[in-house]
């Protein structure tokens, strides 16, 4: 049964490029990128218990220095994904510090209150970021000299990327630390009262998951080749939080699920229904109701159920 | 360090608290010598848990001084009261319920660990750790349920995982906040030989309510009312004082 279900991921990682149209290569790529950003949001939301409504800050900031750096600066990729990245790590260290002076709801108005301010300032500041015109014409990396302009090559890429960043993340929550994590999440103060350091704990999470937020950002301006300040929005940051709740957050399979969900229905579903937003709030009330942990967990209890009534 | 204080084991010093008018600890001063066996008694209200909140850290006193084996510990964090020896139960048990109890006591030993800040090592990795855990469940007589989650057991084996967690850190001054809080008669046969159990290496300090047994573990005794003070001293010298009468009988 593990060998079949490791077979099917394996399968659908690797095939869309040998079967598929460049319309779903592309569309496999997106899940890949939007399955990092997801995973990396999880961190916090489902291993550290800190609900963020402003994740996409780290996506949007590290696709906009990436962006400018190339297109106005003239710097090559590696060195604009190197300083992209630092800025992006720093940016969050800073905003770990003010939203981490709160827990709950106090917290997830912060990141949102972050977000919105980086949000109205990629707006505003239209001599740098041209606004509401976005920033196009921008371009691939070609690492090694292999061009990722074909859905293709990209996609391989891409993939390549996302298995990193998986087991980096999958590491990182099954690792002694991790349970320091799980432990803060759980019982703060009696975490506090065993020696770890509740505060420090939270913080490193942070910047960790604002590490993989911004490596999705690349990617992520990467694929468009284009930069706009939707990127940066509370809806961006909304999108990847109902992925990861409805996927099942604190698992490592549900932010990947949850993403792949979202971004099926906003491309797939938007040709067919105007109001593609109406429908995903129904999908996820559905899942809600059917399965209030999620997709990742309510299956696998479904077929564990099954399984027991088949012997 | 003065050599008055490097004596003491915990020693607490015109300890104010109040939140807003209610002044929930008055001038308390209290010193406990290494290896002590203190009991905190007094009626509901009057002060001792918040009194055991200021000395874990998790109150911030409004005046007065609290040293931990010379320590001066007043404002630290509680984290850092842990690293000088200090751990505590709870009154309201404390645990990570989908957690085993392997991995509740594991926590427990992680907290005074380096390697509590390790990323890329599996858990499993510190077999150490385990064995350690599993030895503590082991005296406390849960070894058999160590692979089971919190919330499988029953509340009575759950008050031995709150004893064992904090019993596994090897702590130098114990604070157990009502630990045969809710145990039948049996159970509280159990976890009263546990705490005699425990070595004189650690001091222990103990709020309970239940009389009968906390006396006979205890060697002295403070009496709290209001957030005072009452009585102070040997075990059998608290009891027989008229004020320990006054307080619990009325006058």
């Amino acid at each position: 049964m593990k060998w079949v279900g490791a077979a099917l991921i394996a399968g659908s990682l690797l095939l869309p490029p040998f079967l598929a149209g460049d319309f779903y290569i592309n569309l496999a790529s997106q899940i890949l990128i939007a399955a990092i950003f997801a995973l990396s949001l999880n961190l916090l939301v489902g291993f550290g218990g800190m609900t963020s409504l402003g994740h996409a800050s780290y996506l949007g900031v590290a696709a906009y220095i990436s962006a400018l750096l190339t297109s106005r600066y003239g710097f090559g990729h590696g060195a604009a994904a190197v300083l992209s990245m630092s800025g992006t790590v720093a940016m969050a260290a800073f905003f770990g510090v003010i939203a981490l002076r709160a827990t709950g709801l106090g917290f997830l108005m912060i990141t949102l209150a972050l977000s919105q301010v980086l949000w109205g300032l990629a707006y505003r500041m239209s001599n740098i970021t041209n606004g509401d015109n976005g920033i196009p014409g921008l371009t691939r990396p070609a690492p090694f000299g292999i061009s990722l302009d074909s859905p293709v090559a990209f996609y391989w890429f891409v993939l390549i990327v996302a298995v990193i960043a998986f087991l980096m993340m999958a590491i990182f929550v099954s690792s002694a630390f991790g349970s320091s994590l799980k432990g803060v999440r759980d019982q703060p103060r009696r975490m506090a009262a065993l020696g770890f350091n509740p505060w420090l704990v939270r913080w490193i999470t942070f910047v960790y998951a604002g590490f993989w937020g911004g490596v999705s950002g690349l990617l992520y301006v990467y694929y468009h080749k284009y930069i706009h300040p939707t990127s940066l929005s509370t809806t961006s940051s909304a999108e990847a939080l109902l992925g990861v709740i409805a996927g099942g957050s604190g698992t490592l399979g549900g932010p990947v699920a949850g993403a792949a969900l979202v971004l099926l229905l906003k491309n797939y579903a938007s040709a067919y229904v105007e109001r593609w937003n109406m429908l995903l709030g129904l999908v996820f009330l559905l899942i809600v109701l059917a399965m209030p942990k999620g997709i990742v967990p309510g299956v696998s209890s479904l077929v564990a159920k099954l399984r027991g009534v088949s012997r | 360090m003065t050599a008055t204080a490097s004596n003491h084991a915990l020693e607490v010093v015109n300890l104010r608290k109040a939140f807003g008018g209610l002044a929930v600890t008055q001038d308390v001063s209290i010193s406990v010598r290494p290896g002590e066996r203190r009991l905190i008694i007094g009626p509901n209200g009057a002060g001792k848990t918040t009194l055991f909140n200021q000395i874990s850290g998790d109150l911030r006193p409004n005046a007065g001084s609290i040293r931990l084996l010379g320590n001066e510990i007043t404002y630290l964090p509680p984290y850092k009261r842990a690293h000088f020896g200090l751990s505590r139960t709870y009154q309201i048990i404390t645990l990570f319920a989908d957690d085993t109890l392997q991995h509740n006591v594991t926590l427990g030993l992680l907290g005074l660990h380096a390697a509590r800040w390790q990323m890329w090592r599996p858990m499993s990795f510190y077999s150490a750790l385990a064995a350690e855990a599993r030895k503590t469940l082991d005296a406390v007589g849960l070894l058999h349920l160590a692979t089971h989650p919190i919330s499988d057991i029953a509340y009575g084996e759950k008050r031995r995982v709150e004893l064992a967690v904090a019993l596994a850190q090897k702590p130098r001054v114990l604070l157990l906040d009502e630990p045969l809080a809710g145990l039948s008669d049996m159970e509280r046969a159990t976890v009263k030989a546990l705490i005699a159990a425990i070595p004189r290496e650690t001091t222990v300090i103990m709020i309970e309510h239940d009389m009968d047994t906390a006396l006979d573990l205890a060697e002295t005794v403070t009496l709290l009312n209001y957030g005072r003070v009452i009585v102070d001293g040997e075990r059998d010298a608290v009891i027989g004082d008229e004020r320990t009468r006054e307080v619990y009988l009325g006058t």
